[in-house]
């Protein structure tokens, strides 16, 4: 299969919680109707999840840059929050500043950075405390019929 | 285990997802904790949740989740039907509490996946 290169924005609110999270459901739906791998559509689906509900809960927002072409889906989700003052600790498991209205939607359980890890093939993140924060999540594109051993 | 199945046995009530009444499900993720459903879901066809917005709904989806149970009366509004419908989810109520709820559903047959690693 052919993609070429596809590129998609995606401003993301910080004011209303209860849309975090649609820009990657409608990604999830684009990366699906390319006809790519479910495996590789599940994990870029997840990470930029996780990545968006973070953006908006900490970041007060920001925008999705998705760049498709035929090896990898490059997502950069950038916002200009307060940043991360200590990325090695925030990427622990179970550490989190996540506020009670975080832990109301069904996060803030320390699982948000190391999510995105878990599901991206690479995972980078740039972060200036009071300039902002951004995650740049790689996910390769299986392509269908090859298998993994 | 048909999703209808799932209803009878916990004598749930469907809000939307009428036509995915005689999809086959095998497995279920109980969960208040939308991130922790997101690091260890793998095929599970199921949620069990008492957390009600629209995130359990968007988890769900992320996760390719057919049905989404709220636990303990718990009764979404119109936007969080709204929001399962555009993903094609079907949703119920039942009355029960989170661990009878899935201590039901697994006595009737539904697994729960695999051992966290």
């Amino acid at each position: 299969m052919t993609v070429n290169s596809l590129h998609y924005h995606y401003d993301v609110p910080g004011d209303d919680f209860t849309r975090a999270g649609v820009a990657s459901g409608a990604v999830k739906q684009i990366l699906k109707q390319l006809g790519l791998n479910p495996e590789t559509v599940r994990k870029m689906s997840i990470a930029l999840y996780e990545a968006e509900i973070n953006m908006v809960i900490h970041g007060g927002g920001g925008v999705i840059d998705i760049d498709i072409d035929d090896d990898k889906i490059v997502a950069l989700v950038s916002d200009q929050g307060p940043g991360i003052e200590d990325l090695d600790l925030a990427m622990q498991e179970g550490w989190s500043t996540a506020s009670e209205q975080e832990r109301n939607l069904g996060f803030g359980a320390g699982m948000g950075l190391p999510n995105m890890k878990k599901y991206s093939d690479e995972l980078e993140i740039n972060s200036e405390v009071g300039v902002g924060t951004s995650v740049k999540i790689t996910v390769n594109i299986e392509k269908s019929g090859e298998q993994r051993d | 285990m048909l999703i209808r199945d799932i209803m009878n046995v916990l004598d749930a009530e469907l809000l939307t997802g009428e036509e995915l009444l005689d999809v086959d499900v095998h497995t279920a993720c109980g969960s208040d904790m939308m991130s922790d459903v997101l690091a260890y879901v793998k095929d599970q066809a199921v949620l069990v949740t008492g957390l009600l917005n629209q995130q359990a709904i968007r988890t769900a989806a992320m996760m390719d989740m057919v049905c989404v149970i709220f636990v303990r009366g718990k009764r979404p509004d119109q936007k969080i039907i709204e929001c399962a419908k555009e993903n094609g989810i079907a949703v119920m109520t039942t009355t029960h509490r989170m661990f009878t709820a899935c201590g039901l559903l697994y006595k009737a047959g539904l697994n729960g996946g695999m051992k966290v690693k």
